[in-house]
């Protein structure tokens, strides 16, 4: 994303996409490395530990939606 | 709570800074502004050196302030050009004169070191001072701290519980967000796009869409002050266009200013900056008492939060799902920047 209000984007640019249809969240660092999780602050974490645990990790697409909400 | 000082923040609109005292309080730190008879906003220290009597409660003469206490009188420098009774002016008769900077309707101040304001950093909100845009805006005192008005403004699911009938409708709450964080900019964006979603009385009766519609909502909040809703509204299935305008749907470019007063108090600036029916006052008046009402819930729901906070333990485990993502992100750059100071810090 790109800020309305003038500002160019940095190089550090961290990602979490809502995977649609299900409960996941999907984490994608600035350096490529990527990670599922259903916790955000989990997420968060591991993100920002880069680039600690981040090499070569990339995840597959997840599987089928699962219900919107779910106990467990 | 600690604050992040060295900052800019939103002290008042320029329209509130006139000829006449204006007693705010940013950060703990109690402010007087007026303009000079050039025009120039000026923000004091708002307590006479003397006997701290507040210069907000004193009178303008020129462009100085006669203390209303003992005449003590200070220029826009904050410099004491008389007192009484003498001729010698203590040299440590001076008030603080805070920077200032007159942007996008904003008058933003500096609390922090002197050295290190730079009014290029200001985060820009262009829309309010555009002529292609009709706006209408308020401020509401919060009896709350910041940090809950961050919260509510980076999650927007609550739309649909608190302000259902006003802007909430099922799909807020439904529809997945997409987070980022810029960590050199030290910004982060939140985006949640309804395809297909029902229209919500503050736009339908603003825009005059009748039906469902694709309803964008583009967050991007600049930390510590500014928060920038970017609203497309568009008949269900009308998306922007590859090249040229956004003709066909509606925009509204929502901002809020979050300037922490005390550590439980907090000033919400809203605006809503609209490029459709710019000449129609009756549009006007509707968005105004709109979101007016929309502010107030949000502020009766923080005022209850903050009291409910205030008296439990301290490190009370909150619970945070998929829609607190970008919240996060922002509590983490406001604790960075309260600890350091300045965005975008190496870490």
């Amino acid at each position: 994303m790109r800020s309305r209000a003038g500002t160019a984007p940095g190089d550090r640019v961290y990602r979490i996409h809502w995977v649609p249809g299900t409960d996941t969240l999907r984490g994608i660092c600035h350096c490529g490395a990527e990670r599922l999780a259903e916790d955000p602050i989990e997420l968060w974490e591991w993100l920002l530990a880069h680039p600690q645990g981040h090499q070569g990790l990339t995840v597959p697409v997840p599987g089928p939606p699962r219900r919107l909400a779910m106990r467990e | 709570m600690a604050f992040a000082r060295n900052q800019w923040y939103v002290a008042a609109y320029g329209s509130e800074v006139g000829r006449d005292l204006l007693a705010r309080t940013v950060l703990g730190e109690p402010l007087v502004l007026y303009r000079t008879g050039a025009g120039k906003a000026v923000a004091l220290a708002d307590r006479c050196v003397h006997r701290r009597f507040p210069l907000s409660e004193s009178r303008l003469d020129g462009d100085t302030i006669v203390c209303g206490y003992h005449g003590f009188t200070y220029d826009p420098t904050g410099a004491c050009v008389f007192v009484p009774g003498q001729q010698r002016i203590p040299r440590t008769a001076r008030v603080v004169s805070f920077p200032v900077v007159e942007q996008d309707s904003f008058i933003w101040v500096w609390i922090g070191d002197l050295d290190r304001a730079d009014p290029a950093t200001i985060p820009r909100a262009p829309w309010l001072a555009d002529p292609r845009y009709a706006v209408v805006r308020g401020m509401a005192p919060l009896n709350a701290r910041y940090g809950l008005l961050v919260d509510n403004l980076l999650d927007l699911s609550h739309e649909t519980y608190l302000h259902g009938g006003y802007i909430g409708t099922p799909e807020v709450a439904n529809t997945p967000i997409t987070t980022e964080v810029d960590e050199d900019r030290g910004i982060v964006y939140v985006s949640r796009h309804m395809d297909d979603a029902e229209c919500p009385p503050f736009y339908a009766r603003s825009t005059g869409i009748q039906g469902r519609i694709t309803r964008w909502q583009d967050i991007e909040y600049h930390p510590p002050c500014l928060y920038l809703l970017h609203s497309r509204i568009a008949p269900q299935g009308v998306h922007p266009p590859a090249e040229g305008e956004d003709s066909e749907a509606f925009h509204a470019e929502i901002v809020y200013a979050i300037t922490p007063s005390t550590e439980h108090t907090t000033y919400d600036f809203w605006a809503v900056a609209r490029d459709f029916a710019i000449d129609d006052e009756s549009v006007s008046e509707y968005l105004h008492h709109s979101n007016h009402t929309v502010v107030m819930q949000d502020v009766t729901a923080l005022n209850i939060l903050e009291q409910v906070i205030a008296t439990e333990p301290d490190r009370y485990q909150e619970l945070s799902i998929n829609i607190d993502t970008g919240g996060l992100a922002a509590r983490r750059l406001l604790a960075r920047m309260v600890e350091s100071g300045t965005v975008g810090a190496t870490r």
